[in-house]
């Protein structure tokens, strides 16, 4: 880890220029957006930029001296590799900080017709390891790495003891139980899957619907959760349903949570993560100025005095308010060293 | 085209395994893929006793390749990674890209597996020139997108063609879960459930198979009826995956299959008296992968 790495940025997602602009005007060193297709991994109707808004966006960031990373994060498939490409050509002809991306022949694509851009490697790409993360440095030259929500962060530091590389980290949002890239659960049930795709449990594929046993929700019409009166009927995720295991109904798989961080962060100030991303393109631009907001005022106070930190309550009431199921937990991050 | 068997993803006791390796000794399969590649705790074989499973193998006249673990984690998996591909005498089945590295580096041929994501030519010739010698699609992959891939010269193609479809891998452990342990304190219980742990949707339909921190379908995917589509596309193997019961009849269909003897449809219906669950080919047909339409053909 060299001294001239940044630390801490804040790297805040943008589903619209509206979000774009509440996480900037909110303390977002970063933010990281997608465009109207399958070509990033939130491939959902009415979210994503089109040309005009990605270039008023990236305006807007950048006269502010902030980073906007585009996202081209799915895999491009034969038919379709154009539309990867010239994704890849918009984003340096407009000038974005850094693309996002997971396949590594797309990689080698960026870096062959655009040397200058600067190269993250995604989240859907899955790597765990230094050495995997070598693969992609040594033949494509990526400058950050965010790591799947798999690690311990005694793994995580030993990750970045061993590479130059940056490393970013989720830090709060929705939490995938999967690793992220190495779930295909969406495309067997119903046809689409976050790595063609770019969706999980994508809307075409959902149904409501109240019957005598309850509010039942259905994808491609397998029953992934039943909902009694006084429960609150959640989205089906097909991870997040109910299932009989052995004849044990229960969250099989994940009950509905998400995942905070916040209290790690000094821990992660002294290992040297490099970002730490906020989940949650797909949400509302005051779910983003929310959460921007808090977790700029914790970061301002983890930097200013790191064996001071204390997370306020306010923070903390804040965060509630906003977040899924109103369940916080740490995610792998604070499994022990084994 | 050549017969393969699978990893062993689930986990069984060390007498089992080695019982099931020495039948699959005299089985008409053409290459064995040996190793661990689901969780690090199961620890009953260790490297050194996969040697002496893929020893006897190859004396059967067996191409042996042994595969990594798809999700690192820890140093020691690392140290575990190294000493497999240092192995000296055998293929890798490289199942992340730090496997890859290390192979390019060691200049030892690899087969890139399923869990590789390779879903587009540039990504395949890239592993080519990186060293690959065979690669496994992703097992979403449909005949159309199969059809439309450039496969570099050399390079061969193994088509997941048998067996419950490994679908995603976390960091969490569900058998563990379902039992309410620590994944770290799991008692191993994966041991229990020869074929996975059966979770079905709340009005008692078959949906996933719990597998440690993997997650399977609960549909046997076959493509047994489907040779014909994927010898055309160039398909070199077919990976046909471990399960605890009858699997050297199921290797038998596929190798009356492949010699012509048995007529797909006939080789289907035989088919289900050894199968564990309903069949599926969806995914072939750019469907839910649990769609099963056997009828519809493809050209």
């Amino acid at each position: 880890m060299s001294d001239t790495q940044p630390l801490l940025e804040l790297i805040c997602p943008a589903g619209s220029l509206p979000a774009l602009k509440a996480a900037v005007d909110h303390g977002a060193d970063g933010v990281y957006l997608g465009l109207k297709d399958n070509t990033n991994a939130r491939n959902f109707a009415g979210l994503n930029f089109d040309d005009k808004s990605l270039a008023e966006g990236i305006r807007y960031a950048q006269a502010r001296g902030r980073k906007v990373l585009m996202a081209l994060n799915t895999y491009p498939q034969p038919q379709t590799l154009k539309r990867w490409h010239a994704a890849v050509d918009k984003a340096a002809e407009l000038g974005v900080n850094a693309i996002i991306l997971a396949d590594p022949g797309l990689m080698a694509y960026a870096r062959k017709v655009h040397p200058e851009l600067r190269l993250h490697l995604s989240v859907q790409g899955s790597a765990t390891s230094y050495e995997a993360i070598h693969f992609y440095r040594e033949r494509f030259g990526i400058q950050r790495a965010v790591l799947p929500r798999v690690l311990s962060l005694a793994q995580v530091e030993n990750v970045i003891r061993n590479t130059p590389v940056e490393i970013e980290l989720f830090g709060f949002g929705g939490l995938c139980v999967m690793v992220e890239g190495r779930c295909l659960l969406s495309s067997y049930a119903c046809g689409d899957s976050p790595n063609t795709f770019g969706a999980c449990s994508p809307g075409h594929a959902v149904r409501w619907q109240q019957t005598p046993q309850g509010m039942e929700t259905r994808l491609n019409g397998i029953l992934i959760d039943r909902y009694a009166d006084h429960e609150k009927a959640g989205y089906p995720t097909l991870c997040k349903g109910r299932f009989a295991v052995q004849g044990e109904t229960y969250y099989a798989l994940e009950e509905p949570t998400s995942l905070n961080s916040m209290e790690m962060l000094p821990e992660m100030l002294k290992i040297g993560i490099a970002a730490i991303k906020i989940e949650g393109r797909q949400r509302s631009p005051a779910y983003v100025a929310q959460v921007t907001q808090v977790w700029r005022a914790a970061i301002d106070a983890v930097k200013r005095n790191v064996d001071a930190f204390q997370i306020q309550p306010h923070w903390t009431a804040q965060l509630t308010k906003v977040s899924e199921g109103s369940m916080h937990t740490l995610g792998a991050y604070n499994r022990p060293w084994k | 085209m050549k017969l393969t068997l699978g990893p062993l993803l689930y986990y069984w006791s060390r007498e089992d395994t080695l019982a099931f390796y020495a039948e699959a000794a005299a089985w008409p399969v053409d290459v064995v893929y040996l190793g661990e590649t689901v969780c690090s705790r199961r620890h009953l074989l260790r490297l050194a006793d996969w040697l002496e499973v893929a020893a006897r193998l190859r004396d059967a006249g067996k191409a042996v390749v042994l595969s990594t673990q798809t999700l690192i984690e820890s140093e020691s998996d690392l140290k575990a990674l190294r000493k497999m591909v240092a192995n000296g005498a055998y293929a890798i089945e490289a199942n992340e890209f730090g496997a890859v590295r290390l192979c390019a580096e060691a200049g030892v041929p690899y087969v890139a597996g399923p869990a590789l994501n390779v879903y587009n030519p540039d990504t395949l010739a890239l592993l080519r020139e990186a060293g690959a010698t065979r690669w496994v699609p992703p097992v979403e992959m449909p005949h159309a997108m199969l059809k439309a891939m450039t496969v570099p010269q050399g390079m061969e193609t193994e088509l997941f063609a048998y067996g419950r479809l490994p679908l995603a891998f976390s960091a969490r452990c569900f058998t563990a879960r379902h039992y309410n342990l620590q994944k770290d304190d799991c008692q191993f219980r994966c041991i229990e459930h020869a074929d996975g742990l059966d979770l079905k949707t709340r009005e008692g339909e078959a949906f996933l198979t719990l597998n440690g921190i993997q997650t399977q379908s609960a549909k046997i995917h076959t493509l047994a009826h489907r040779l014909a589509e994927a010898r055309a596309l160039g398909v070199t193997h077919l990976r046909l995956s471990p399960q605890s019961r009858h699997m050297g009849r199921v290797v038998g269909i596929f190798d009356a299959l492949r010699q012509e003897t048995l007529a797909p449809m006939a080789a289907a219906e035989q088919l289900q008296k050894w199968v564990p669950g309903e069949p599926c080919d969806g995914y072939w047909l750019g469907r839910p992968g649990l769609d099963y339409a056997p009828s519809e053909s493809l050209n």
